[in-house]
This record gives C-alpha cells, sequence and structure tokens, in this order.
C-alpha cells in the first residue's frame, strides 16, 4: 500500500471517479471470469451423463460412430423397453432392492436414533468412553469384517437371504448415522426435556414425544443416505447373495451383462438405458430433497 | 416461580434423585443395548475373528488349520500381487486425494465470491456425488472408450487420446478422473466452511494492507483447514476401499495396474476360497488405515489451525 494519505489520495474528485470506475470494472469483469470457469467446468461434469443419456437412445451402429455424433438419428425408444422387459427382469430386481432398502430404513431409523438419543440427551456411567468406541468403529473399514461375517452369515445359514443385508442395520444402525442424529439432537434445548420429567414424562416419552418430532429433518437425512447406500451397494449383495432371481438391481444387471450368452448379452445402447434407468430414482430423491441432503452433509462431513 | 422451586426441592431429595438416576441409567442401557449389541456381533466379534483367521488355512469346506504367521510371511515375501495392490491403492490415493482437494476448494472459493445462481451450480456440482456403483461404473466405461468423447473432446483441443482403459499407464489416471468427477461432495463442505470465516477477519486483513492472495493464505486456508484435514483423512480411507470400480470396469486390468487392494482381498477370498489369506490382507487394510489416521492427526497439530483452541 502507498504511503500517502488516504484524503489526499481521493480528494481529486475526476481522480475518484475514475477509480471508482475502474473497481466497479473489475468486479464485472470478476464476475464474469468467475461465471464462464464454473459454467465450463459444470458442463464437463454434466457431459458423461448426457452423453450416456444421447447413447441410451441410438442404434447401436451409432454409438460408435468416429468422430462421435451427439444426437441419434433417430430416437430409439425401443432401448428402455428392451431393458425393462428383454434382457433384464428390472421389475423384479428393483422389488428386491426395495425390500431391503426399506427394511433397512426402518431398523436404522429405530435404533440409531435411540442410541443417538441416550448419548445425546441421558447421562449415564461411562458414556463419553462408549461414544468414543461409536466414532471409532467409523474407522473400521467394512472389508475388514466381511470375511468373518460371510463365515458366521454361512453357519447361521443366512447366506443367500437378505438376512445379512437387513439385520445389521436394526443393531444400532452404523456409527455413522448414530453420529449424525446426536449432532442434531444436541442443538435441542435441554430444559425441554426437563419440563416433561417434570411434568411426569419417563425418559422413553421424551425420546417419543418431543425429540422425534424435533428432529424430524435430521430422519428424512438418514433415510436419504440408508436409501442411497442401499441402491447403490454393490459389495454386499455379491457375497451375500446367490440366486439371480433375488438379486438387487446393481448386482443383478451386472450379472447379466458379465455372464450372459453372446446371442442374450444386451448392446452398449440398451446398457446405457439401464444405466440411466437406474439413476433416475436417486437423481429424484436428491432433487426432492436436496435440502436435507446438503444440511446432512454439512452437518457430518460426510459426502 | 413456587411450582418450580418446589419442584427443585422434590428433584433434590436423595432418595428421589437416586431413583430419577437409576431411571436414566436403565433406560440409557435400553437404548444403546442395540448399538451393543450389533457392536459385539457385527463389529468387535468378526474383528477378533479376523485376526483369528489370519493365522490359519481356511476354504470354509475344511475345518481352519491353526499355520502361524505363514499367510503374513506369503504376503511379505511371495505375493507380488499383494505389493502391486498396495501400490496401485497408495497412487490412487495420492493422486484422487490431494488433486480432490485443490479441485474442491478451488470451486468452492469461486462459488464463494458471492456469484448469482450459487444453488443452482452447488446442485450441478453435487449431481455426480449422489450417484454411484453400477451405473456409474457402465457409464464410464462408454466415456472411456477409444472412440468415446473424452478422447473426441482431447481431439478438439489437439490432444490424440489413449485408449484410457486398455493402457497399462493410463488405466488408474482414468480411475483418479473418475474421483475427481465427483468433487462436488467436497466442493459443499468447503463451501460451508468458507461460509463460516468470520468477514472482520478480512477486514482486518484489508486493514493491515492484504492483498487476495495474502487474505488466501493468512485467513481462509487456516480458517478451513479443518475441513480440509476431516476430508483427506476420509479421502484417504476411502480410497483404499475402492471396489466396484475396479470390479465392474477392469476387474484389476490391465496387467494389474488397476488391481486395488481390495479387489486384491476379494479375489483372494472369495474366488480362490482362501479365507485365512484374505483375512490377513484385511488385518494389513486396517493397521495400515489406523496408522494413516494417527500419523495425519500427529500432523494435523501442526497443520490444522483450530479456533478456540488454547495453545
Amino acid at each position: 500500500m502507498s504511503d500517502v494519505p488516504l484524503v489526499r489520495q481521493f480528494s481529486d474528485s475526476a481522480e475518484a471517479q475514475r477509480l471508482k470506475r475502474r473497481a466497479q470494472n473489475l468486479r464485472v469483469l470478476g464476475s464474469i471470469t468467475s461465471h464462464t470457469t464454473l459454467l465450463l467446468a459444470l458442463a464437463l461434469v454434466l457431459t458423461p451423463f448426457v452423453w450416456m443419456l444421447a447413447t441410451s437412445l441410438k442404434p447401436e451402429r451409432e454409438a460408435y460412430l468416429i468422430p462421435p455424433q451427439l444426437f441419434p438419428s433417430r430416437f430409439l425408444w425401443q432401448n428402455y423397453t428392451d431393458a425393462l422387459f428383454k434382457y433384464y427382469d428390472f421389475f423384479l430386481y428393483t422389488k428386491n432392492t426395495l425390500i431391503i432398502t426399506i427394511s433397512v430404513l426402518v431398523g436404522r431409523l429405530l435404533s440409531a436414533s435411540l442410541v443417538a438419543f441416550a448419548f445425546a440427551r441421558l447421562r449415564f456411567y461411562a458414556r463419553d468412553v462408549l461414544f468414543f468406541i461409536v466414532l471409532s468403529t467409523m474407522m473400521i473399514p467394512s472389508q475388514v469384517t466381511i470375511i468373518p461375517l460371510y463365515i458366521i452369515f454361512t453357519k447361521l445359514k443366512w447366506i443367500d437371504t437378505y438376512l445379512p443385508l437387513t439385520v445389521p442395520a436394526w443393531f444400532g444402525g452404523g456409527a455413522f448415522f448414530i453420529f449424525l442424529l446426536r449432532q442434531f439432537m444436541m442443538t435441542i434445548n435441554p430444559e425441554m426435556d426437563d419440563a416433561a420429567r417434570i411434568d411426569g414424562c419417563s425418559f422413553i416419552g421424551v425420546y417419543w414425544r418431543i425429540v422425534l418430532p424435533l428432529i424430524k429433518p435430521a430422519l428424512v437425512t438418514v433415510a436419504i443416505f440408508s436409501f442411497m447406500f442401499a441402491w447403490n451397494d454393490f459389495l454386499g449383495p455379491v457375497i451375500f447373495l446367490r440366486s439371480l432371481e433375488k438379486q438387487t438391481l446393481a448386482v443383478g444387471v451386472h450379472f447379466v451383462n458379465a455372464t450372459a450368452s453372446p446371442a442374450r448379452r444386451p448392446v452398449i445402447t440398451v446398457v446405457m438405458a439401464v444405466s440411466t434407468l437406474m439413476m433416475v430414482p436417486p437423481t429424484l430423491v436428491f432433487f426432492a430433497l436436496q435440502r436435507y441432503f446438503i444440511q446432512g452433509v454439512v452437518v457430518t462431513g460426510i459426502k | 416461580m413456587a411450582i418450580s422451586e418446589q419442584s427443585a426441592q422434590v428433584r433434590s431429595r436423595p432418595w428421589n434423585v437416586s431413583r430419577n438416576v437409576l431411571e436414566e441409567h436403565l433406560t440409557a442401557l435400553l437404548c444403546i443395548s442395540p448399538w451393543l449389541i450389533g457392536f459385539l456381533a457385527f463389529e468387535i466379534g468378526p474383528i477378533l475373528t479376523a485376526f483369528w483367521l489370519s493365522l490359519t488355512k481356511y476354504n470354509i469346506i475344511k475345518p481352519a488349520k491353526f499355520i502361524g504367521l505363514s499367510n503374513y510371511q506369503e504376503m511379505f515375501t511371495t505375493d507380488k500381487l499383494f505389493w502391486q495392490s498396495l501400490k496401485v491403492s497408495a497412487n490412487y490415493a495420492a493422486g484422487s486425494v490431494v488433486l480432490g482437494i485443490v479441485l474442491g476448494v478451488g470451486l468452492a472459493l469461486l462459488l464463494n465470491q458471492n456469484v448469482r445462481g450459487i444453488a443452482f451450480y452447488r446442485t450441478g456440482f453435487y449431481l455426480p456425488a449422489v450417484v454411484s456403483g453400477v451405473a456409474v461404473a457402465y457409464m464410464w466405461i462408454l466415456v472411456l472408450q477409444q472412440e468415446g468423447i473424452l478422447n473426441a473432446m482431447l481431439g478438439y483441443i489437439g490432444i490424440d487420446g489413449p485408449n484410457w482403459l486398455y493402457t497399462r499407464e493410463w488405466a488408474l489416471p482414468a480411475f483418479i478422473l473418475m474421483s475427481l468427477w465427483q468433487v462436488g461432495g467436497g466442493m459443499v463442505l468447503y463451501l460451508a466452511g468458507l461460509q463460516g470465516v468470520p468477514t472482520e477477519l478480512y477486514e482486518a486483513a484489508s486493514i493491515d494492507g492484504a492483498g487476495r492472495v495474502a487474505k488466501f493464505w493468512n485467513v481462509t486456508l487456516p480458517m478451513i483447514s479443518p475441513v480440509i484435514f476431516f476430508n483427506f483423512i476420509i479421502g484417504i480411507i476411502g480410497s483404499f476401499q475402492v471396489f466396484t470400480g475396479g470390479f465392474i470396469i477392469t476387474k484389476g486390468g490391465p496387467v494389474d495396474a488397476t488391481m486395488f487392494y481390495v479387489l486384491h482381498l476379494y479375489f483372494k477370498a472369495f474366488e480362490s476360497l482362501r479365507m485365512g489369506y484374505g483375512s490377513a490382507l484385511g488385518v494389513v487394510l486396517f493397521a495400515i488405515i489406523m496408522a494413516l489416521t494417527y500419523l495425519a492427526f500427529r500432523a494435523s497439530n501442526r497443520l490444522v489451525y483450530y479456533e478456540g483452541r488454547l495453545r
């Protein structure tokens, strides 16, 4: 910065006007650069989606043109009917995925919120130590426990049932969700609890009547993340499910693509149609409930 | 006021207090019991089992046979794929996490300049973080083909793109590229961090004569360093657990160039049915993640600024 006092620096009004204009121009210029960069980056990010969508509507031959053409010569909607009815048991896989997802969702909402309630609102012996243990289990990679779990579930004859994929959610629902709900519950004024207690409400009553209604947004966040995880899960169903007719959408579609005989193998345009269809539910949920999404991400720090 | 005084008196009676405490403890036990059972049955139990299994030879059909440290010995001496998979995962982690942080912070900084339509951009950039798994893997197979859209775009700016997924040198960079595509998830966090930086700090820096660059290094970066650090740890841990993409897109090829650590574990345990050896790989993965977390936390004492912490 120059050593000239501000008063003298800006005393000349023509000079001041010029500086002001310059600052304004700079701001507009900066804004234009920002928008250009952001729009360019956004276009890059969205290109794969657009390309997938375009390919899913092309005749197979046009998927391999050099140079590539964005628009198909005609829109081939048959790729979608082929994906839905001909190559994959799409509706069966979707039903299976939904059964797993809903069971996980209910179990997780109930058990994780109960556990989070204890850690957020009750005082009990060794609470902080136990909560620290909850947090440390977030660091345990699931791949370490998957082999022993596979063996345990084999002994229990749970393999090729939905139990290995759903039962664990009913027992705590995962450290991540406990943490998320606890963070939200901590923001509720504890005087509410005390008031209810004085009026003769039990602790479980406090949980059910006061805390749960107040953390509805957090419960929605948990539900969304649960849905996304279950919908996109691959390793779990691959390991714990055997028969194709019990598979989830993700694994079922992949099995068909990877193992079908050449005559029955879906062509790339149909694969793109089914990929597009698989992305529709998470995208819709995201657009409909975006507010909760971003909130959940920001509170927990997990994307 | 009379009521609250009265109830305060009631609550302060020793018998009543202890009954209250007892009730609180019983409720707490009831509430955390699902987690406690789950923790024992699905976390600690399996982890201890994994440690024991790692000392055995076990293929599910025949009973497990204790073989001491042979699995670890094999891993460190004769299993070349172990070192290869470690290298692949480490390179991937380094590339995707560091570039991801730079890009994520960069985008968040651009968005934080009061540009119009911040919600629009945020939604757009976050979208790839919402979809994942199988559908995304197929999408990228299409995009990364030799004659795919990526190479076509590179062609416009005069670059002759490689056959990404089928060349040894370019397969892993392709995976890093795919991870950068999902940078929007981190960006949302950085943006929240940036919006939490008090404006007084920038004003104070202006009065001290700081320019934009100086403000970034001395105000912005220290203030969001906890968020960056958090993303760094989560990113590193996540990179060592990559599975679905590798399994679907390349199956570890070409010539093991994308043999991620967990992919190697999966093949050993569930395709060669070597549960003991797979468990040993799992135990080492656990150790790696713990060690990295520990190192990161030690480094964070010097590199991360926590507001409100007394020195």
